[in-house]
């Protein structure tokens, strides 16, 4: 059994971001980068895997040689081997999904792993429109994933609005992966040392033959309006009243 | 400039509220572009649904009735959806920000070979060409973004457009002829576990009171829920809180939860988090109640107090029933 897990570098989620001074981008000094939580959620789930069903666990990455960093995290929690797609450009959801329909067509996985969005552009698209590329099952925002015995099918349950819903898929599929699907582990020592020597391979994206034109253009990056600093109240009383007079939503 | 196509949501015969937001939306775009906003609606016995949908102001509503379509599954509505924005001419297609509008829309923009665009919250039409805005980096930041070629797909936050209203003139409602076959999707509907609550929605209330990990146990968690229901409001939560089981998922308000914007947002035990600000920081006036004065929260509280919420909750209640006498 194989699973692919898509890994991208996003900056850290609890870093203050600062818009640059021409508006193009976020200021990157001194910023660290880090695997995307729910790409490190698709990883965990996929070791599962490995340790349940000794299925191989590939990563796959997009972008540029400092996304290798975050392969080795990868493979230091446990992972088998990398792909790292080399580009310079900036990829949209639709060039990522189109390059990860030819890592696809190489490796043939059972199950594609991925996180069910990226915290720095928060699209959530990527995952679903592979799967249409490839005409296979998906299931987004997966909190649980069983599989069955003989490993064809696995049953999904997915967060979704007003509740659980649990859907039967038939593999190959695309599962994206929710908050709650587990609690990933952290890189050990040795897996941190194994890492280094496992295989990482990289590819000119020049050589998977895809359009990656991206159709998103970005324009301008702005700070949103601040909210205007409130006051501290040191009362119950006086809050209410506030509320009520001032704020009229009592 | 073609016409807008809003894929509008419901379940079991009712029309899901969030999807007048995109009608919204949509209505605004055809007005700055010249083209029309329809509607597509898909399911089983949807009848009811239609007809509300054809008093929201759309020069079309399309309906997919069909027992094939009883079950939502992901390639068997893009199927159709892609169908219908053909068919009528959709140079935009979109939906509202829902689990269904997250997990539906990009099927149907790799169907269409349309570029995407999610969570948008406003848009401006400048010489031709469609700017949209969209939170990124967990909403510290917006974008402002174009999409290249025709058509697109846009999916929009519901609570940056409001309803539109359903009292209309109606109009035409076509039916759409159907053929699908649910088990070529591979994908088969298991079961629903509803969190049933006889409160508010999340997402459509006009007050909230949220509550965090400081509340230690889901038993304290009642708290929230006494104080909510006194002010008719909904319940919301945490990450931290639905992670130690407190409450279910269902009432997670954040980036990756649900995005609320009550007129009164009462945040309670919540340090203030940037993910889960993402969730609530366009609510019109925020409270919150927390032992340490240095928690984040207070930066976007209108109104703050420090101190124990197991005092000041209930002080806060006996106020509240005074203040309504």
């Amino acid at each position: 059994m194989k699973v692919l897990v898509t890994v991208k570098r996003v900056p850290d989620p609890e870093a203050k971001l600062k818009v640059d001074p021409e508006g193009k981008g976020i200021v990157t000094q001194g910023l660290k980068f880090v695997v995307n939580p729910f790409d490190e959620i698709a990883i965990e789930e996929g070791l599962k895997m490995k340790e349940k069903h000794k299925a191989e666990v590939v990563l796959v990455s997009i972008g540029k040689k400092e996304s290798t960093e975050q392969l080795r995290t990868g493979l230091a929690m446990g992972a088998d081997r990398a792909i790292l797609v080399l580009t310079d450009d900036g990829a949209d959801s639709e060039v990522v999904a189109r390059i990860l329909t030819k890592v696809y067509e190489t490796e043939k996985p059972d199950i594609v792993l991925m996180g069910k969005q990226a915290v720095d552009d928060d699209m959530n698209q990527a995952g679903q429109l592979l799967a249409e590329y490839l005409g296979i099952p998906q299931a987004t925002f997966a909190s649980k994933v069983e599989l069955a015995a003989d490993l064809k099918s696995a049953k999904v349950t997915r967060e979704v609005d007003g509740g659980l819903e649990t859907v039967e898929i038939q593999l190959p599929a695309v599962i994206t992966a929710d908050l709650r699907l587990n609690t990933p582990r952290y890189a050990s020592l040795p897996g941190i040392m194994k890492a280094k020597t496992k295989p990482l391979k990289e590819i000119p994206v020049a050589e998977l033959g895809v359009q990656v034109k991206p159709k998103v253009k970005m324009l301008k990056l702005e700070e949103p309006p601040k909210r205007k600093g409130g006051i501290k109240v040191e009362t119950v009383q006086e809050l209410v009243l506030k509320l009520k007079n001032e704020a009229k939503v009592l | 400039m073609g016409n807008i196509l809003v894929i509008a949501e419901q379940s079991k015969g009712s029309l899901k509220k969030a999807s007048l937001s995109a009608v919204t939306f949509a209505k605004s775009l055809a007005g700055k572009t010249g083209g029309e906003c329809h509607i597509l609606v898909m399911g089983s016995g949807i009848d009811a649904v239609a007809k509300e949908l054809a008093g929201c102001g759309a020069k079309k509503v399309w309906a997919a009735d069909n027992p094939g379509l009883n079950d939502y599954l992901a390639p068997v509505y893009a199927q159709v959806a892609a169908q219908v924005a053909k068919d009528c001419g959709a140079t935009v297609v979109t939906a509202t920000v829902t689990a269904m509008g997250k997990d539906l829309l990009p099927r149907v923009a790799a169907k269409l070979v349309a570029g995407m665009l999610s969570d948008i919250i406003d848009f401006s039409v400048e010489g031709g060409n469609i700017v949209f805005k969209k939170p990124v980096y967990a909403g510290s930041i917006n974008a402002l973004m174009t999409l290249e070629g025709d058509p697109k797909v846009v999916s929009v936050r519901g609570t940056a457009f409001e309803a539109a209203k359903k009292d209309g003139a109606p109009a035409e409602i076509a039916q759409v002829s159907v053929s699908v076959d649910p088990s070529q999707s591979r994908m088969k509907f298991v079961g629903f576990e509803e969190y049933k609550s006889v409160r508010p929605e999340l997402t459509e209330a006009s007050v909230v009171v949220s509550g965090g990990r400081g509340l230690k146990s889901a038993e304290n968690f009642k708290i929230i829920e006494g104080l909510a229901d006194l002010l008719g409001g909904a319940v919301g939560a945490t990450r931290a809180a639905v992670d130690s089981g407190f409450c279910p998922n269902d009432l997670q308000v954040g980036q990756t939860g649900k995005v609320v914007a009550p007129s009164l947002y009462i945040a309670i035990a919540i340090s203030g988090a940037i993910q889960h600000l993402a969730g609530m920081k366009d609510s019109k006036v925020i409270v919150a109640i927390n032992k340490d004065p240095e928690a984040p929260i207070f930066q976007v509280a209108d109104y703050g107090i420090v101190g124990d919420l197991f005092k000041a909750v209930p002080e806060l209640m006996e106020e509240i029933k005074k203040a309504k006498a």
